[in-house]
């Protein structure tokens, strides 16, 4: 089926933007929700290159739409690339992010629920379990044979201190094809490079810059829980919020043990769409 | 028994629709605690904080709220009386950084505190 890209891109270009203000993550999430009928068009990308296998391009492009002030419900589309191979669709998610307190704690949860239908998926949203080099050894055509129909289970916890964020996540994911329940963790730190905002409009001012450390890794199964044969990964993070709405972030990460990737280059593209449902509505925006 | 359900609705719907209404009217104000009611903007008085106050609420607030903080359909003015004198300034930073989710308005935590205040010299600053 042919996609009319077309009257999207046209629709894009007038849209109103907003300076997202958001978080340089690449796997952690924040406590932060989409604002209620804002929607966020996201792509985020990553090459790695796994000792004893083809170098890989993984892509994701997510949909994200704030339902309520604490709710945010998002849809991914994956795929990925891999050299001296083919480039395939991997699948599909959808998520729901839901913060069970309204109001700013010292500390904030929010519940995080998804489920995802992808097989040889390799835009290492999340590491999990035993996950590691051998998953990335297997040509597509073999890999696509493993079709994962996974629930995946997040608590988010997240603070603000002082301009910086610190957030974790910690995960449990179910592939619903009887496999044991399967761990992982992430958590990130970051802070703009300034706290107040400048009386002028200026596009490379310091506060548009956010910089940050994130570290994020499996920790086994059911069955071996654990830090054994598992791979885990760390690295700085930064993003530049330009002013009309578009946000750059990019985070070179390191595999901290042979069962890990040794690098990951992994960048993204972001684009916030204010009040999204209003350009259908009697009078389009206001 | 049907006059009973009958009064009942008669009572109960119209207090509902006047507790949602004075929800919608303020009622955060009196959920803001004692110690954040109290605080003091550090920037008052301070041009370039209303000037940059402004130029956050533009990216923003101003598509919910108006280009002028006006109000539109569904949200309400931020030109009011009870944002420019009842509220302090530390009611109107509490605000800004818990929102008041159930009524649709976000937390703005993401933000960092020297920028809340800053909007917060700009709401504050803003006349009929």
């Amino acid at each position: 089926m042919k996609i009319p890209c077309a009257p999207i891109f046209l629709f894009l270009s007038f849209a109103v933007p907003l300076f997202a203000q958001e978080r340089p993550y690449f796997v952690t999430y924040s406590h932060e929700m989409e604002e209620p009928g804002n929607l966020e068009i996201e792509m985020y990308n990553v090459v790695g290159n796994p000792p004893g296998g083809n170098a890989f391009f993984g892509s994701t492009v997510e949909f994200e739409y704030g339902v309520k002030a604490w709710w945010t419900s998002e849809f991914y589309l994956d795929g990925q690339s891999t050299q001296n191979d083919s480039t395939i669709f991997t699948g599909f998610r959808w998520e729901n992010r839901v913060r069970p307190l309204m109001g700013e704690h010292w500390i904030n949860p929010v519940i995080y629920a998804e489920f995802e239908d992808t097989s040889a998926d390799k835009s290492l949203r999340e590491v999990v379990g035993h996950d590691g080099v051998p998953d990335f050894s297997d040509s597509n055509a073999v890999a696509r044979l493993n079709k994962e129909r996974e629930m995946e289970l997040k608590l988010i916890l997240g603070s603000n201190y002082r301009g910086f964020n610190i957030s974790e996540n910690i995960i449990a994911e179910k592939n619903l094809a009887n496999e044991p329940w399967e761990f992982g963790y992430a958590w990130a730190v970051s802070r703009p490079l300034k706290l107040a905002a400048s009386a002028h409009k200026c596009a490379f001012c310091r506060e548009r810059f956010q910089t940050g450390l994130e570290m994020y890794g499996g920790l086994g199964d059911r069955h071996s829980f654990g830090l054994s044969q598992t791979s885990h990964y760390i690295g700085p993070t930064m993003n530049w919020t330009a002013p009309n709405g578009t946000t750059l972030s990019f985070s070179p990460q390191f595999g901290l043990n042979d069962y890990s990737i040794p690098r990951l280059y992994r960048f993204g593209i972001s684009y916030e769409i204010e009040q999204f449902l209003s350009y259908f509505h009697r009078g389009g925006s206001q | 028994m049907r006059v009973r359900i009958l009064l009942l609705l008669v009572v109960a719907v119209p207090l509902c629709v006047m507790m949602a209404k004075a929800a919608a009217d303020g009622a955060w104000l009196a959920t803001v605690p004692a110690r954040d009611h109290e605080k003091t903007n550090p920037y008052e008085g301070k041009p370039d904080a209303i000037a940059a106050g402004r130029l956050i609420f533009e990216e923003h607030c101003a598509k919910c709220h108006g280009p002028n903080a006006e109000g539109t359909k569904k949200r309400p003015s931020l030109r009011s009386e009870r944002v420019r004198e009842q509220a302090t300034a530390g009611d109107v930073h509490w605000l800004l950084l818990n929102g008041n989710m159930k009524k649709g308005m976000p937390s703005w935590a993401k933000l960092p505190d020297p920028q809340l205040w800053q909007l917060t010299s700009y709401l504050k600053s803003m006349h009929d």
